[in-house]
């Protein structure tokens, strides 16, 4: 499922040969650079085997997730009839871990879409259009960035009760609404950075229209950010939505999540049931992981010293002229700020784009 | 200072935007929380006064206007009064979470700033040896920068709490110790904190290493720590030229972080049945105690916003460009 703009990206432009006009050779060869990246096959392949994962696991799954085998308090280690053992209600782990998986990557690929939707929308207008729009949005888009999510996200579901969380869609809508600033904030800063290039300022020039300019000319030149804010969106939603089935605030059957938030209640850790909590916390991290790692790769992408390689200033001089702006896309921050201090040290040390 | 001022104000903005959220998240999302709140009072009944005054806090079944409401439910935050705990026997909202925020700010403060340090020291020596064995750091680091915090937290108790014995497994202190300013209270209430910060630390310094490893190797391209070192500077005098400049985007990017950090650490206090806020979060939620929790998200972000303002402080001191605009 969350695949889509990452294949997309990577076979989009695969097998096909040398285009004639100059531009689209060289955004072919662009886009044939990105899968060579190690970081970007692990975490395709990764991120598809979770993705074959959620869709085949509830078909092949031994038993029932909610099938109670036994009368007994005490979880069975694993064994060959329970590959992983059984919870305290002696249901099958495994079978939980194989469902567990669909609902979770749902709700973050709603999440995705809808906030990365959002993020184009406000992040580009706001660069586009400048002046008090612009201050309007980027307030608003730092507003939600500032606020603890936790908390905000707790009185949503808090309210909503459990009979409105099942609701896959809208709890996808809440996770976006909270998620969507962070992408907002990068594309608004790129657009500002494209707005001044000359290719811009001479189709304005030419006389394009707005609509033309910001969807012809600039949005396509945005796309691995917004590539990128897609997949941080998704990274995020899967760690709210396991919190939040971990607080018992969203149905807690059956998602990774749900499954450690009955572990706790029965105090798995204190007790040494590993093969209750361990799996689902794996999976949760080891998902996360291939967002980060297809994420390291895109960032490597847009700026090409990044790379392991030692690649010095003179072998990555080509590209040096593509925009330079290093984001991190996981839980750390962006070094173009839309405050205006950090927008004055980032133009600072950057000198703009050679 | 201009820009702290400039600060101060978007703050203040934010936190006018979070009391009116805390005030319209109710009314906004069908249901009755009033009922699910007198159905708690099984045994009390409640006054003339106790229904008006939820009546108008979640603003069911009144005669006042919204705007009356609004300015009611401002009055009321300004006065400190977040309504009561129905999770804690009816005691004000704000008696409950002061009783619990020490040590939340005690615990999240340290750990962050541990965290920091760590994340950032390593992130300069990873990308300054950059093609070296330390670049197998970062897939390690990923790991860590992906798992839940809560996930973390399981693990280091089963193995470091109850396998090797090294730990207590929960709360802030024994039971039996009496709280007091002498050293046996205070190294137990330290040795209870060591895991959960140590927890805090390992999922949170991943992202300060991923930071500061990008930005500081771009800042290594730069013409003046090239200089520097072909002036035949000592190696680790050129590592903390570059360092001190790519340390500014971690600093500045402290606003977004901190957020997933605290979010991170009450999950992490709950895991570890830390009596601080994180609690008290699964307490309201499940009690469904929402005055609790409207009072929780106010505090929590006003304490973001805080640790915020002194990142702008330290900015400021580190980067003398902001102060030359004023």
């Amino acid at each position: 499922m969350a695949v889509g703009i990452g294949t997309e990206r990577v076979t989009g432009s695969g097998p096909v040969p040398g285009g004639t006009l100059p531009g689209t050779t060289a955004r072919r060869q662009r886009a044939l650079r990105l899968p060579r990246s190690p970081k970007i096959i692990v975490g395709l392949a990764m991120l598809a085997f979770f993705v074959l994962w959620s869709i085949i696991g509830p078909l092949v799954a031994p038993y029932s997730p909610n099938q109670i085998f036994a009368n007994s308090p005490v979880p069975l280690p694993p064994s060959g009839a329970h590959w992983l053992g059984t919870t305290a209600l002696q249901q099958d782990v495994f079978s939980q871990l194989l469902v567990g998986g669909g609902d979770m990557l749902l709700v973050a690929f709603i999440a995705g879409v809808i906030a990365t939707a959002l993020s184009v929308i406000i992040g580009v207008t706001a660069g586009y259009l400048g002046g008090l729009a612009d201050d309007l949005l980027s307030m608003l888009a730092n507003i939600f960035l500032v606020m603890p999510a936790l908390p905000l996200l707790v009185i949503l579901f808090g309210f909503l009760g459990k009979s409105g969380s099942s609701d896959l869609f809208l709890v996808g809508f809440i996770i976006s609404v909270t998620g969507w600033a962070w992408g907002a904030r990068v594309l608004r800063a790129q657009t500002l950075s494209l707005r001044n290039r000359d290719y811009v300022d001479s189709a304005r020039i030419i006389g394009e229209s707005r609509r033309r300019i910001i969807f012809a000319e600039i949005l396509p030149n945005l796309t691995p950010i917004v590539a990128s804010s897609f997949l941080f969106t998704v990274l995020y939603a899967i760690g709210t939505y396991s919190a939040m089935a971990f607080l018992g605030l969203v149905n807690p059957n059956w998602s990774w999540g749900g499954m450690l938030f009955y572990a706790e209640g029965s105090t798995a850790e204190l007790s040494g049931y590993w093969w209750w909590y361990i799996p689902p916390g794996l999976a949760i991290a080891l998902l996360g992981t291939a967002l980060v790692l297809l994420n390291f790769g895109i960032d490597e992408f847009i700026n090409p010293r990044l790379r392991v390689a030692g690649l010095t200033r003179r072998t990555g001089g080509r590209r040096r002229a593509r925009p330079l702006r290093s984001q991190q896309f996981a839980l750390t921050p962006v070094r173009v700020g839309a405050t205006a201090r950090s927008a004055a040290a980032g133009s600072a040390r950057e000198g703009g784009p050679a | 200072m201009l820009v702290i001022s400039r600060r101060l104000f978007f703050y203040l903005v934010t936190a006018a935007v979070a009391i009116s959220l805390d005030f319209l998240i109710p009314r906004m999302i069908p249901g009755n929380p009033v009922d699910a709140i007198l159905s708690k009072m099984q045994g009390v009944t409640p006054t003339r006064a106790t229904m008006h005054a939820l009546d108008l806090q979640f603003g069911v079944g009144t005669s006042t206007s919204l705007w009356g409401q609004y300015t009611h439910f401002w009055n009321n935050v300004l006065h400190g009064n977040l309504g009561v705990s129905t999770a804690n026997g009816f005691e004000p909202v704000s008696t409950v979470i002061r009783q619990a925020l020490p040590y939340t700010l005690g615990l999240v403060g340290l750990a962050t700033l541990i965290s920091f340090v760590l994340g950032t020291t390593i992130g300069a020596i990873v990308a300054w040896k950059r093609g070296s064995w330390l670049d197998n750091l970062i897939p390690v680091v990923t790991f860590f920068q992906a798992a839940p915090y809560f996930f973390l937290a399981f693990v280091a108790i089963d193995v470091f709490a109850i396998r090797l014995g090294w730990f207590p497994t929960s709360r802030a202190a024994s039971p039996a110790d009496f709280p007091a300013w002498n050293w046996t209270y205070i190294s137990d209430v330290l040795n209870h904190a060591i895991l959960p910060a140590l927890t805090i630390v390992i999922a949170s310094a991943a992202g300060w290493v991923v930071g500061m490893r990008n930005v500081m190797v771009t800042t290594m391209d730069e013409d003046y720590v090239l200089i520097a070192a072909a002036k035949g500077l000592p190696k680790r005098r050129v590592i903390w030229y570059a360092a001190r400049n790519a340390i500014l985007p971690s600093v500045s990017g402290f606003a977004l972080a901190i957020g997933f950090i605290v979010s991170g650490s009450l999950l992490t206090e709950i895991v570890f049945s830390y009596p601080g806020l994180g609690y008290l979060l699964l307490q309201a939620v499940s009690n469904d105690d929402y005055e609790l929790m409207q009072g929780l998200f106010l505090i929590i972000t006003f304490a973001v916003l805080a640790a915020n303002l002194l990142a702008d402080f330290v900015y400021v001191f580190l980067d003398p460009r902001t102060r030359q605009e004023a």
